[in-house]
């Protein structure tokens, strides 16, 4: 498939009923399935003839806490051979399981490890569900949006004890989070060059 | 007589100069075998992402300087790309090349930073005092035209900060007709050396459908054998206008992607010096004032200039509701952007695709089987800077 119009009937042909809404922006596909689709579909796109999306770039999460369904999972796949980038997305609850990549792409390992440690969102059958970037014995989930900015421990090494403790955040000053929003539309007018001998583009 | 066998645990870092950072890897050996590596990243754990969604566009860049910071333009550029393609304006042809000419020699401060300190891990001293000076060079570039060596929060969206200084093209091009000459001195050094070589060749290979399989991306998937490099394939500012060649190893080796960084480095001595012959003098910075800050004398000329100029220092640009994935070839692989904005001038979710991240996970594959003195030689192959794995 070599343009990305001829990509999304293929797709849309193919899968029919597992694929929700489809389209096209900024040179990539965008796809959105539903949760119970995830395996199918990407075992498809990885392994047919015309689609090839080999590699798995990227696994994340958007949280839209006001939403019914909080979490919005998307995954990012590029295909060598047709050089098309895919986004393919659906959205769960917030204490939904979801399947693991890993028998797919053994490098979904770690980007799932980091959805769980970020987002606190589940998968079944991966092998090694860990904390990854945060310290061990970490609370919470730090990318979701009600967590605070300034976190809810600090640690310190506290020369009494002779050891690294950890308290609750205590702030010299509070964080300051400036609402500049105003009317201000910004402005149709576009500078004009003030030298003559500059070359625009 | 019968003896017990146990499997040795043995705790590597996270304070091991071999260890490039601050990376814990616990080693399981039968005695002098890896049988399994696990890495114990997130020492460098700083929350970039989380704080990124709380400052403006403009205030999100320096963060990106921090990630990989042996070459922090080439990240600036992913965002700025980001930023835009959402926004739809177009960057003047002398800021493109301006860019270009930077994250080539990030590409260079990079490659000279892993090739010397990968020969210093299996036993070279040499290289590495040769290859630091020429660092020092690069960065005084780097300090000229942003005013800082390292992280130098340059780019924007639509153009970059400054013009340069005067005399800094002359002295890029010198340094141009110099370095080749200590490319070659690195060569001499490493490239036939017999140590080298048995420490490397063969050590940590790669087949293609792993490299694959693995994510990679960069130097790692091209040293086994995959023709594939952003810069080419998806071009971005004035790349396609450029020539250069991608090298592509063989075996997959850790020798083999020695000798694709060597190559990459000469190639982008090549694409620095069409820059600096094809750069006109002309704006730096698109003409777009919703997006780019007025000059100093026009604040003290005129009362839009000075409302805008106040505007895009608190409040900062909005950028209207999209969704995008933006990739450019950093040093180390694919460094991308996944940004989604929702109309102000914040972004709402900024996701970092590192490409160490995806590298350093394939450490138990990569080194399952090999001695312990070749966990070094692996992982300055990998070529690994925490700033951007641990992000």
């Amino acid at each position: 498939m070599n343009n990305l119009i001829d990509l999304e009937k293929k797709i849309n042909s193919e899968l029919t009923t597992k694929i929700n809404k489809t389209s096209i922006k900024h040179d990539q596909i965008y796809v959105e399935i539903d949760k119970e689709d995830l395996i199918d579909v990407v075992l498809f796109i990885k392994t047919n003839k015309d689609t090839k999306f080999r590699q798995l770039i990227d696994i994340t999460v958007v949280d839209y806490p006001e939403e019914t369904q909080r979490f919005k999972i998307v995954y990012l796949f590029l295909s060598h051979e047709f050089n098309h980038r895919m986004i393919l997305s659906y959205f769960i609850n917030e204490n939904e399981l979801i399947s693991s990549l890993t028998s797919v792409f053994p490098s979904a390992n770690w980007m799932e490890r980091e959805v769980f440690d970020m987002y606190g969102v589940n998968f079944k059958n991966h092998p090694d569900l860990r904390r990854i970037l945060t310290d061990y014995g970490f609370e919470g989930h730090p990318l979701r949006k009600d967590f605070p900015l300034t976190g809810h421990s600090e640690v310190r090494y506290s020369e009494e004890k002779k050891k690294v403790i950890s308290e609750p955040v205590k702030l010299e000053q509070n964080y300051r989070n400036f609402d500049y929003k105003s009317p201000w539309e910004g402005t149709k007018y576009i500078k004009e060059v003030s030298e003559t001998n500059d070359k625009k583009n | 007589m019968t003896k017990k066998i146990k499997n040795l645990n043995l705790n590597f870092g996270p304070q091991h100069p071999a260890a490039h950072g601050v990376l814990r890897l616990i080693l399981e050996l039968d005695g002098e075998v890896v049988e399994k590596a696990d890495p114990h990243i997130g020492l460098l754990h700083r929350g970039t992402e989380k704080l990124i969604e709380n400052k403006t566009y403009m205030q999100a860049v320096p963060y990106f300087d921090r990630l990989d910071y042996v070459a922090p333009m080439n990240q600036e550029h992913a965002f700025a790309l980001a930023i835009e393609k959402i926004l739809d304006i177009d960057v003047p042809i002398r800021a493109q090349y301006i860019r270009v000419m930077f994250c080539e020699i990030g590409r260079i401060l990079s490659h000279i930073l892993n090739v010397t300190t990968q020969a210093l891990d299996v036993g070279a001293l040499t290289p590495s005092l040769w290859g630091f000076e020429e660092r020092e060079t690069l960065m005084t570039f780097y300090e000229r035209a942003s005013g800082s060596r390292l992280h130098a929060n340059y780019f924007r969206a639509g153009g970059v900060h400054q013009d340069l200084p005067a005399g800094l093209e002359n002295d890029i091009a010198k340094f141009c007709e110099t370095f080749p000459k200590i490319i070659n001195d690195l060569e001499n050094l490493l490239t036939d050396n017999r140590i080298f070589k048995q420490r490397n060749v063969d050590i940590g290979v790669v087949t293609k459908d792993d490299a694959l399989d693995y994510s990679f991306s960069g130097v790692m998937i091209r040293g086994s054998g995959v023709p594939w490099d952003l810069r080419k394939s998806q071009p971005y500012d004035c790349y396609d206008q450029l020539e250069f060649k991608i090298p592509v190893g063989k075996n997959g080796d850790c020798y083999d992607r020695y000798l694709c960084r060597i190559e990459e480095m000469k190639e982008s001595v090549s694409i620095i010096k069409q820059c600096l012959a094809r750069m006109e003098k002309g704006p730096i910075k698109t003409f777009d004032g919703k997006i780019s800050p007025p000059s100093k004398a026009e604040i003290k000329q005129s009362m839009e200039a000075l409302i805008h100029h106040f505007k895009l220092f608190t409040e900062g640009y909005r950028v209207p509701k999209d969704e995008i994935y933006t990739a450019v070839e950093a040093p180390k692989g694919e460094f991308g952007v996944y940004l989604i904005s929702d109309g102000s001038s914040k972004p709402y979710k900024c996701k970092i695709r590192a490409p160490g991240f995806s590298h350093l996970q394939s450490m138990d594959y990569l080194i399952k089987g090999h001695m312990l003195a070749d966990v070094p030689a692996v992982l300055g192959s990998l070529d690994i800077v925490f700033g951007e794995v641990d992000r």
